[in-house]
């Protein structure tokens, strides 16, 4: 079904390049999550605003429409341009980052008022609160959300095909077109998004298990249970814990 | 005492700084949308003294607590500490809100403990002790650690300074609080009944670490609580809340004992 040559030059090296953005990008908006959404608790109002502003405009626009505009619209106005690879990250950090934004905001509204009021009792700053109390303690609870997202997001690299960066989709694309023959290259490509999938979902499992067996909230789990089992019962009240925080 | 720290943020020298009046309220009025819950409360409370606040749930007594903890804000008045506006600082001769810094120079005097603990459930029991005075202070570590071990011994929990606050019950989560309140070394310390949300039998073990604390040091407490055997023993000055109001102040033997105020009665009869 595939020819070596094809397998080589195109297929083998869209994969990898599926994982460079997926993992490129993951980080991109992984920033872009906190730096929005602590703005977004912010006590100033105008920074709030702002970076509410942000969410709400990044939610909404097409992320694909989005990626077209930095690859083809900014290089035309600026005179600039981007490596479309480059445009591609860009985009998809800058849309999931403001999807990730609202989980942390979310989050950090979950840890319980007392909590910042004790941080208070002890003279905290405000800067060491958010470090020391507010985030360890919203950490895992961004997780289970945080792994939905990422799943998003790399199925959401496919878009970025549609600018010229051969990626797996891309190459699957080039498959059909060249031997008309699409069913064995798009059932392979679905079985690798799931296969990639699966892998993400089996870290950040692994991720949210340590974050809460660190204080025993829960025996950690193995196996099945653990990679299918709900492990979302937990309310935003219970002590949640991770000394490590959010890095 | 930090009376050398009276700042050029006083407009007149005051008569609190040789260490008498450690907490004033001045016409402090609190609101909550239409409630007003503290009506121009006048009250003080001097350095070293053992002070308790009692009256019917719903009185305004934890509000006090917070107001002073900057928990929340006043609507009216002003709050001094060692004579020194707690909630607003003086600008260009016109009393204006106070800023964060301002703020944290003031709080750094108080000290709360909570009916709920509060513990920080993300840090070990030492470091729940030790954070703040390592990232407030800027002691060093091992100085945080030697007084973390060292309150935590006078509170009776010397072993347990490696658990989870989770893995330790009610009695001894409480204790943990008052030792992390002790090691910010604060001049006042705000106890909000602090044994209520507890199991009976855990009780006793709070109320004598605090006697011990009452007696050994020289902090001043202000203390809501409806302990009144405890409030007997420790306090200097029981003050009788209705309504937001202060009815009947006085030592414990005349409050408890000889109350003039018929609601005093009521209420101590209700609870004793
Ligand atoms: N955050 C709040 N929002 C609205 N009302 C409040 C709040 N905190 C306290 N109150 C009201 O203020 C009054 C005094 O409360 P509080 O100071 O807690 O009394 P106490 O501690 O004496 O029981 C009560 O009527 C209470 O309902
Ligand atoms: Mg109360």
């Amino acid at each position: 079904m595939m020819s070596a040559k094809f397998f080589e030059n195109w297929f083998l090296p869209g994969v990898w390049l599926t994982v460079q953005i997926t993992v490129l990008s993951a980080l991109f908006a992984f920033v872009v999550s906190f730096v929005i959404g602590v703005l977004r608790t912010s006590r100033w109002r105008i920074v709030r605003i702002l970076s509410g502003a942000y969410f709400e405009i990044f939610r909404s626009t097409s992320a694909l429409v989005f990626m077209f505009w930095i690859a083809f619209t900014v290089p035309m106005l600026l005179h600039i341009k981007f490596a479309p690879m480059f445009s591609g990250i860009l985009a998809l950090g800058i849309t999931y980052g403001a999807y990730g934004s609202e989980i942390v905001r979310g989050a950090l509204a979950a840890v319980p008022a007392a909590q910042r009021e004790a941080g208070i009792a002890l003279n905290f700053t405000p800067m060491q609160r958010l470090r020391r109390i507010e985030l360890p303690q919203a950490w895992p609870e961004m997780l289970p959300p945080f792994n939905n997202l990422l799943i998003e997001l790399l199925k959401g690299t496919s878009l970025v095909s549609l600018i010229a960066v051969a990626d797996m989709t891309f190459a699957g694309n080039l498959k059909r077109l060249v031997s008309g023959d699409s069913a064995p290259i798009y059932t392979l490509l679905l079985v690798l998004y799931f296969v990639f999938a699966f892998i993400l979902t089996r870290v950040m499992r692994l991720l949210e298990r340590r974050a809460k067996a660190r204080v025993g909230q829960r025996p950690a789990q193995s196996g099945l249970r653990a990679l299918f089992g709900g492990v979302r019962e937990k309310s935003a009240i219970d002590p949640i814990t991770s000394a490590g925080g959010a890095k | 005492m930090s009376a050398d720290s009276n700042s050029s943020s006083q407009e007149t020298p005051n008569p609190a700084v040789d260490g008498s009046e450690l907490i004033r309220f001045d016409k402090v009025t609190k609101r909550f949308g239409s409630n007003t819950v503290l009506d121009n409360l006048d009250f003080s409370v001097n350095s070293g003294k053992h002070v308790t606040l009692i009256g019917p749930s719903g009185s305004g007594k934890t509000t006090i607590l917070r107001l002073l903890m900057t928990l929340m804000k006043p609507d009216g008045g002003t709050i001094k500490v060692n004579g020194e506006y707690l909630t607003h600082e003086v600008k260009d001769g016109k009393l204006v809100p106070a800023g964060e810094k301002h703020i944290r120079e003031i709080r750094k005097n108080i000290g709360m403990v909570f009916q709920q603990f509060n513990l920080f459930p993300n840090m070990k029991v030492l470091r729940n002790i030790t954070e703040a005075p390592i990232s407030v202070l800027g002691l060093s570590k091992d100085e945080a650690e030697e007084r973390a071990r060292e309150l935590l011994d006078m509170v009776g929990l010397g072993d347990r300074a490696d658990a989870y606050p989770t893995q330790l019950s009610g009695g001894q989560q409480q204790r943990v609080a008052i030792a992390r309140a002790l090691a910010m070394r604060p001049q006042v310390l705000l106890l909000d009944e602090v044994t209520s949300a507890l199991d009976p039998e855990l009780v006793a073990g709070v109320l004598d670490v605090l006697r011990d604390i009452a007696r050994s040091t020289d902090i001043t407490m202000l203390c809501v609580t409806h302990e009144m055997n405890f409030a007997r023993d420790i306090s200097d000055q029981v003050l009788m809340f209705d309504s937001g109001r202060i009815i009947e102040s006085g030592s414990p033997d005349k409050i408890f004992s000889e109350p003039e105020h018929d609601r005093t009665r009521e209420f101590l009869n209700a609870v004793l």
